[in-house]
């Protein structure tokens, strides 16, 4: 059952450290988390990572193990074989403030670039009617619990520190299409998503769906029909129009 | 050092479901409003909710109303509930979950369009608001984001979006300061830096949660110190009905890295049965007396009540939740359980497997990526697990103050509202409630100032210095003296207590004090996971000796605290409230009898005199047949 594994973990602050190695006990059923935190308790006490829930729910134990993005309270010690060593790094999209944890301020102002949600302005609450149907597209995006390691992995701003300013995050340009769909919104938000969030920015890959520890497709569900939706604004008046005029009504029943 | 100084009207401690509530109401009511936590902002525990927010909108079945939930949660509290905050909860949870819709949730909906309601144990109707299962999620992130809608708003208005309400994520407060008898701020760390930080505010309001990281096998997370009940009774407020700690009848049990780890309750609202390792239904054998005509007493009838509730009584998976857990314990402890040492919580015979990871995706997930099983082909182990404190900070219901002035509390850091036993989906709804409640009542605290207390330097020196002793010694590492506190509550003071066990686990508490002022931190500032548990032992010692020796003193079984050797439940007791106070050093812990008020007429007479009589004296029973003839 027990064996000791390998490990390689980034330790340092700011813009210095290294990668350290480590010799740890693991033990059957164990996650990455697990380990992590034995090295805390045994062997560096200062060992710095986030965590919360220890099962996939609050999206705070965003690592990279041998440089993919993972979860390290989802991800078993199984998956690896018990002579392999161990790679873990924080995510490389954001400063690193120590070890495994990392200043992911970048997200939490694009959440606030967003418009918020809007509801005609006659609907109080309680009264709203919505069939399940009609959310389920928005309450899709909605199981996203935070991690970022969509934005971590999306190749825009991966490397490009210089797009960080113009470009939402696959997160947040989900966030758009979330809000675009609920069927009682009465923003306009198609022109923004393109020209301040840059959904221009986004060629597709997949790499964050790839990644996304709720298996949310947020290229395929959110990303390209957003895409759409901004196209169908652009080139089809005649759509522009209605859209208005719907949403003036406050019908709210939308899109 | 400089220590960073900021100046508001309010802050909040926490960023959970309560917390939010408060600050949203704060600044709704035009407070400069501060919300400090120890994560980042959207990851409190609230986030791990799972099964719903209990709210009678009689949605799905239009007989449920106030009254009826009413009625429902003093059950399931054995009637210790302060029944103000239970009338005050009953009556105003609609609007709460009616208003989150307005900012955005998108819960689950019923055909006609309204929002869905599920079944949970305790609750006559189907009345748990919900979203799949992740609705701790939908609401904290509803929250959060009104939040940011304010601070939009307030981007336009002032040109600053932090101008009224502002976020201090990763951020611990370790001390609340007092000028006089009055709250004049709180001192504490960032976690990020080290860096010092002190807010100068006249009102706090509290809402840290609770503190199941005293035991070994919880559902909580590493936030859940108990700091708020802590820090509330460092600052002089009390704690009331410590000794009622809720086991969830069903945490995972392997692999034992998630040993603990929450098996929503939904799992059985929506078919899972209990089996023993016999294949018996066993929930069956372990209907308590006061519960008898409300449960079904053949499997037959129990299975038929989720297609028929109007003429069907629900199963006994369905007890509250001290129940469940109760009978779980014996069925292992008398050789029943299962190769792991739980019970069997099956779901795949039950339900189709579509309909399994429909209902309940974020299980199936769990399950198969934690423990290798498929929740749709094989049963699960399940066993109980510490998951929610029903004591807390003593404070008034309808502004949840405390008895210092200037502070608050509310949520899971507040106490009284759920006796001695919570019903599952009433911590959400209790969060906006009472969140929204604390929030007004600090605003118009706020409001009846004539000038603001001002924060003395001698106790920002102290805090300051409490804060950084562990860095300076060179002591024994902190994880050690947390192990062994939280072996000790899990096997002296858990589940199933008695005299001498509780005796042992205080004497043990005593110890570990003295071995917690020699722990030391090593590494510097920046980060330092060790450091900031070491911080975190005062607190959780400090709580861990109310909980035994409120238990020591409870010479009965009720709700969250069951005694072997007082295995009934007295009426006598439920008259009395165990409150416990401490010095302002955290020594000299006391626990005093309080008289519970009797409930109001018009509120102990939607009772019957047949339920009562279960529950209260003969004097009590003999006033409510005065009244009934009146
Ligand atoms: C797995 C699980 C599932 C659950 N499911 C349900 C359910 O379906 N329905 C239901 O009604 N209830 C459920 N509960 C219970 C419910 O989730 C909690 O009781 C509730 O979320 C507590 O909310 P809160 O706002 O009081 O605190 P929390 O959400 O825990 O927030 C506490 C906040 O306080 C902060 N904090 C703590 N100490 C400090 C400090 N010293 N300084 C600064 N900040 C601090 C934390 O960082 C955090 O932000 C569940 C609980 C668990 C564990
Ligand atoms: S699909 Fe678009 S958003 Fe997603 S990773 Fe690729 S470029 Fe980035
Ligand atoms: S969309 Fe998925 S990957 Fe991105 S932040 Fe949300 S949960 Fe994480
Ligand atoms: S700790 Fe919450 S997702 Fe890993």
């Amino acid at each position: 059952m027990g064996y000791k594994a390998k490990f390689r973990v980034w330790r340092g602050e700011g813009g210095e450290g290294k990668l350290e190695d480590f010799t740890v006990e693991v033990n059957e059923g164990e996650v990455v988390l697990d380990i992590i935190h034995r090295l805390q308790a045994t062997q560096a006490p200062d060992l710095a990572v986030r965590w919360n829930c220890k099962a996939g729910k609050c999206g705070s134990c965003s690592m990279e193990i041998n440089g993919k993005p993972r979860l390290g309270c989802m991800t078993r010690m199984s998956t690896f074989t018990e002579d392999e060593t161990i790679t873990v790094t924080p995510m490389r999209t954001f400063p690193v403030i120590k070890d495994l944890v990392t200043d992911v301020s970048f997200n939490y102002q694009k959440a606030r670039e967003i418009p918020s949600f809007t509801p005609p302005a006659s609907v109080k609450p309680g009264e709203y009617r919505m069939q399940q149907i009609d959310v389920e597209r928005s309450q899709e995006f909605r199981k996203c619990i935070e991690c970022f390691m969509c934005n971590n992995v999306c190749h825009v701003i991966r490397d490009h520190e210089e797009n960080k300013t113009n470009f939402a995050g696959p997160r947040f340009l989900m966030r758009i299409a979330e809000l675009d769909m609920h069927p009682y919104d009465v923003a306009d938000r198609k022109d923004a998503a393109q020209e301040e969030h840059g959904l221009g920015y986004c060629n597709i890959t997949k790499c964050c769906t790839e990644v996304c520890p709720e298996h949310i497709k947020i290229t395929d569900n959110a990303l390209i029909p957003m895409k759409e939706r901004v196209v169908d604004r652009r080139y089809d008046p005649l759509v522009w129009l209605g859209n208005k005029i719907f949403k003036r009504s406050g019908s709210g029943s939308k899109g | 050092m400089e220590i960073e100084r900021h100046e508001y009207d309010v802050v909040v401690i926490g960023a959970g479901g309560a917390g939010l509530r408060a600050a949203i109401e704060a600044r709704q009511q035009g407070k400069r409003t501060a919300i400090v936590c120890k994560s980042l902002f959207g990851k409190a525990h609230t986030v791990m909710a799972e099964g719903g927010a209990a709210a009678a909108m009689g949605n799905v079945n239009s007989d449920d109303n106030w009254m009826v939930h009413f009625r429902d949660t003093m059950r399931g509290g054995k009637f210790l509930n302060n029944w103000r905050m239970a009338e005050l909860h009953a009556k105003e949870a609609p609007d709460r979950v009616w208003e989150l819709e307005a900012w955005g949730a998108l819960f689950d909906r019923t055909k006609d369009g309204k929002i869905s309601q599920r079944n949970f144990g305790g609750h006559e109707y189907p009345r748990l608001a919900h979203v799949g299962d992740r609705t701790g999620l939908e609401l904290i992130r509803t929250l959060q984001q009104r939040v940011v809608a304010l601070q939009q708003e307030d981007e336009k208005l002032h040109g600053d979006a932090e101008a009224y309400i502002k976020v201090f994520q990763e951020c611990t407060v370790t001390r609340l300061l007092k000028s006089g008898d009055a709250i004049s701020g709180a001192f504490g760390y960032w976690r990020e830096n080290g860096r010092l930080i002190l807010f100068d505010a006249p009102a706090i309001v509290l809402a840290t949660g609770g503190i199941g990281k005293s035991y070994v096998v919880t559902s909580n997370s590493w936030e859940y110190t108990g700091d708020g009940h802590a820090l509330a009774l460092l600052a002089g407020a009390k704690l009331i009905n410590m000794e009622f700690i809720q086991f969830h009848p069903t945490g995972m049990v392997w692999p034992p890295s998630v040993r603990g780890i929450l098996v929503t309750e939904s799992v059985r609202g929506d078919g899972g049965v209990l089996r023993n390792s016999e294949g018996r239904r066993f929930m069956f054998d372990y209907i308590p007396d006061v519960f008898k005509d409300k449960y079904a007493t053949t499997e037959e009838e129990g299975d038929r009540w989720y297609t028929d509730q109007a003429n069907n009584r629900r199963p006994p998976e369905l007890l509250p939740r001290d129940e469940v857990a109760r009978a779980i314990n014996a069925e292992v402890k008398a050789g029943r359980g299962s190769p792991q040492g739980g019970v069997y919580l099956d779901v795949s015979t039950r339900l189709p497997a579509a309909e399994i990871i429909r209902r309940l995706p974020s299980m199936h997930h769990q399950f198969k990526e934690l423990a290798d099983v498929d929740i749709t082909k094989e049963p699960m182990q399940v066993g109980p697990t510490c998951h929610y404190i029903m004591g807390g900070v003593e404070v008034d219901a309808d502004t949840g103050a405390a008895a210092v002035p200037g502070l608050f509390a509310a949520g899971e850091v507040s106490g009284g509202m759920h006796g001695s036993n919570r019903l599952g989906g009433n911590s959400l709804s209790d969060l906006l409630v009472f969140g929204r409640r604390a929030g007004a009542g600090a605003s118009a605290y706020v409001d009846g100032l004539k000038a603001r207390p001002a924060v003395s330097e001698e106790s920002v020196a102290a805090a300051k210095a409490e804060a950084l002793a562990p860095l300076e010694r060179d002591g024994e590492n902190p994880y050690e003296v947390h192990h062994e506190l939280q072996r000790t509550m899990n096997e002296l003071v858990g589940i199933i207590r008695n005299a001498g066990e509780v005796t042992q686990a205080l004497e043990a508490v005593e110890k570990l004090k003295e071995r917690a002022k020699g722990a030391g931190a090593a590494g510097g500032r920046i980060y330092n996971p060790g450091w900031h548990l070491a911080l975190d032992l005062r607190n959780m010692l400090l709580v861990s000796e109310c909980v035994a020796r409120a238990a020591l003193l409870r010479e009965e079984s009720r709700g969250g605290h069951t005694r072997d050797d007082f295995p009934g439940m007295s009426a006598e007791w439920r008259r009395r409230l165990l409150v416990c106070g401490a010095s302002p050093d955290g020594s000299a812990v006391t626990v005093e009898e309080k008289a519970q008020p009797a409930m109001r007429d018009d509120l102990i007479t939607l009772f019957d005199r047949a339920e009562l009589k279960k529950y209260i004296t003969e004097e009590e029973l003999a006033d409510f047949d005065a009244l009934v003839r009146e």
